[in-house]
């Protein structure tokens, strides 16, 4: 009476694997995406900019999952894993482009190593040469540390991809149509729960200024201006931050009004000679996260996964 | 809701009708009147698997930050996520028979509701990721088809989405597996080691022999279990050996040959002392389990608090709004 144990195994050995949400077919995650960089862009720029919108998707990502199993309840631990989810996704592609756009940026492995470029490049690359901004690499901290976190970082990135949209290079186009849905969700879960936590408890409204006053040294360099983002914003490929600095602030000081805290009077985090993460100069968290992320892979430089 | 009539001629009535639904193989649903037994042995079984489900989610999540491709990263965290949902599923399956989550979560803390054994086994390395897909959530699809067509409607509602769920992560853990033996010789022997660490839990994962399994007979009376251990153990492991055939690895069970005259496979025991000692909480990783869930669930309190207050603080400011300047008092 139990023939419906049959179908769940059909298809294990052999069978189609279309019905299967994770077959050994898709492979390319820029498959059917016209990959040619548009005339008169510098290759070398498009991969390094792609590099800094990815390597900030794939660092935070890499931070919300470390909140996996450890939510404060159940429905939070899954709208965690989404947010990483979404940010993995979109470093995926961005990191695929940069290989695409410039085939140098790309670390060299064993000959004949099936590694794909987007994983040489997440998993091979030293910490300086990570172009995420620093806010996304700080250690976790409590739940309101990750909310602040999110907001921060959503809020700019939404206003920036809101704007990439338009951009000559199809993929980067393509990428934040895509991202602007899943930012605006993004922020909305995080802004939400700002306003819990500043409307919540005494502790819990202590716990958010808290976080607020940490991480809000980092929250300038979201909107600071690398020379390749402005080079790249004329070519009208990418977008110069500093031109979403009204919209963030502006969006920004309505949650803090809206939650009636105070904006924070703190000074933006130093830089080392000028130079940021922008610039592959980072925080002493980076390495660390790093040094988890890329163990496996880079015992196996010429695994298959 | 259950229901203790004066009369023993209603409670008969009430009886006889269960019986007739059970007998019938329709579902009892959460307003049907049900024995007092019926509903414990269903809080306890549903209660048990979604600690499962929760718990579960440590030993591959150790792994998400470590995952060697971005491809397998989305992939593990994809599939942790689906193993919180289903512990949600489980968790509201079992609030319509009057037990909260939080009391749930608090006799699971305690240490008074248990969970799969197979969780307190470690995760050593990447191929885990693989031979859990294959081999645990192999042996918990299993043990849980047949649970689609329990007696109790909610509970057998939540166990087909389940299933279907449980079916990809056995697929992406089989697929893991099979790449791995195609990548260098230190993957293939990964693989192997994995299999051999996991294949004697995996077996136990069925519980104990039927001769020794207390709750067995009374549970498949009720339809609320529908196969005995053995014959879903037997099931099991004639469905994996071709499947470790195709994969290249060897299952570590000397006495483990197809047995024409039966039409299936002999397999030797499992180490029925060391499943007792694991369920008794003496495993390799019983005391970080828990420890890791009372530490998440403890460190979550202010959040938890912190919206209900803001909850009830929002509900009385539209209740104030809606009554109006002069009707406060009576909003309340």
């Amino acid at each position: 009476m139990n023939d419906d144990h049959g179908s769940v195994f059909d298809g294990l050995i052999g069978g189609d694997s279309a019905q299967w949400a994770f077959g050994t077919d898709f492979e390319d995650p820029l498959a059917g995406v016209d990959t040619t960089v548009p005339d008169g862009v510098d290759h070398a720029e498009l991969a390094a900019y792609c590099l800094m919108l990815g390597d900030d998707a794939l660092i935070m990502s890499q931070r919300l999952s470390e909140w996996c199993s450890r939510a404060p309840d159940l429905e939070e631990d899954i709208a965690l894993a989404n947010i990483a989810l979404d940010l993995l996704g979109q470093a995926r592609l961005l990191l695929a482009r940069a290989a695409a756009a410039d085939p140098v940026v790309v670390p060299a492995l064993p000959e004949g190593s099936p590694v794909p470029a987007e994983d040489a490049l997440a998993f091979f690359r030293d910490a300086g040469q990570f172009g995420n901004v620093r806010l996304a690499e700080v250690a976790n901290g409590d739940f309101a540390h990750v909310i602040v976190r999110l907001l921060l970082f959503s809020v700019s990135r939404l206003a920036l991809l809101e704007r990439l949209r338009a951009s000559i290079d199809t993929v980067l186009a393509h990428v934040a149509a895509k991202g602007v849905k899943e930012l605006t969700y993004h922020r909305d879960w995080a802004a939400r729960w700002f306003l819990t936590l500043a409307g919540g408890t005494e502790e819990s409204r202590r716990r958010l200024v808290t976080a607020l006053g940490d991480l809000w040294p980092y929250q300038p360099e979201l909107v600071a201006t690398h020379p390749v983002e402005l080079s790249l914003a004329r070519a009208g490929v990418g977008v110069d931050p500093a031109t979403t600095r009204a919209e963030v602030d502006g969006i920004l000081d309505q949650v803090f009004a809206m939650s009636g805290v105070a904006r924070p009077d703190r000074p933006p985090l130093e830089g080392e000679g000028g130079r940021t993460g922008r610039h592959g100069t980072h925080t002493e968290a980076l390495s660390g996260l790093l040094a988890e992320m890329q163990v496996v892979a880079r015992a196996h430089p010429s695994g298959r996964w | 809701m259950t229901t203790t009539p004066a009369e023993p001629e209603l409670q008969e009535r009430l009886q006889a009708g269960f019986d007739a639904t059970i007998a019938r193989n329709d579902r009892i649903e959460p307003r049907d009147w049900m024995p007092d037994d019926y509903r414990r042995t269903l809080v306890r079984q549903i209660a048990q698997h979604a600690h499962s489900e929760i718990i579960g989610m440590q030993p591959e999540g150790a792994w998400i930050g470590r995952a060697p491709s971005l491809r397998r990263k989305a992939i593990l965290l994809a599939k942790v996520q689906d193993e919180a949902g289903h512990g949600l599923y489980l968790y509201s399956a079992c609030e319509t028979l009057g037990v909260s989550r939080i009391e749930l979560t608090e006799l699971l803390l305690a240490g008074r509701q248990k969970y799969s054994s197979i969780f307190n086994y470690p995760t050593l390395s990447y191929a885990d990721v693989g031979t859990i897909g294959w081999l645990v959530d192999g042996a918990a699809i299993c043990n849980q088809v047949p649970l689609c067509r329990t007696s109790y409607g909610p509970y057998g509602r939540a166990m087909i989405r389940i299933c279907k769920e449980e079916s990809f992560h056995q697929r992406q853990g089989y697929e893991l597996l099979m790449t791995m033996m195609r990548g260098t010789d230190a993957q293939r022997a990964m693989v192997q080691e994995s299999v051999d660490r996991f294949w004697w839990p995996s077996l136990m994962m069925f519980g104990p022999p039927d001769g020794e399994s207390p709750n067995s007979a009374r549970s498949m009376a009720w339809g609320v279990k529908r196969n005995s251990n053995d014959e879903l153990r037997q099931r099991f492991v004639d469905m994996t050996v071709p499947q470790a055939d195709a994969l290249g690895v060897t299952l570590p069970d000397p006495d483990l040959r197809w047995n024409e005259e039966r039409g299936h496979h002999d397999f030797g025991d499992p180490d029925w002392a060391e499943l007792a000692a694991v369920i008794r909480g003496d495993g390799p990783c019983n005391a970080e389990r828990l420890r890791h869930r009372r530490t998440a669930h403890e460190d979550g309190a202010w959040v938890r608090e912190a919206a209900s207050a803001f909850a009830s603080r929002s509900a009385e400011v539209a209740a104030s709004a809606s009554a109006g300047p002069s009707g406060g008092a009576g909003a309340r």
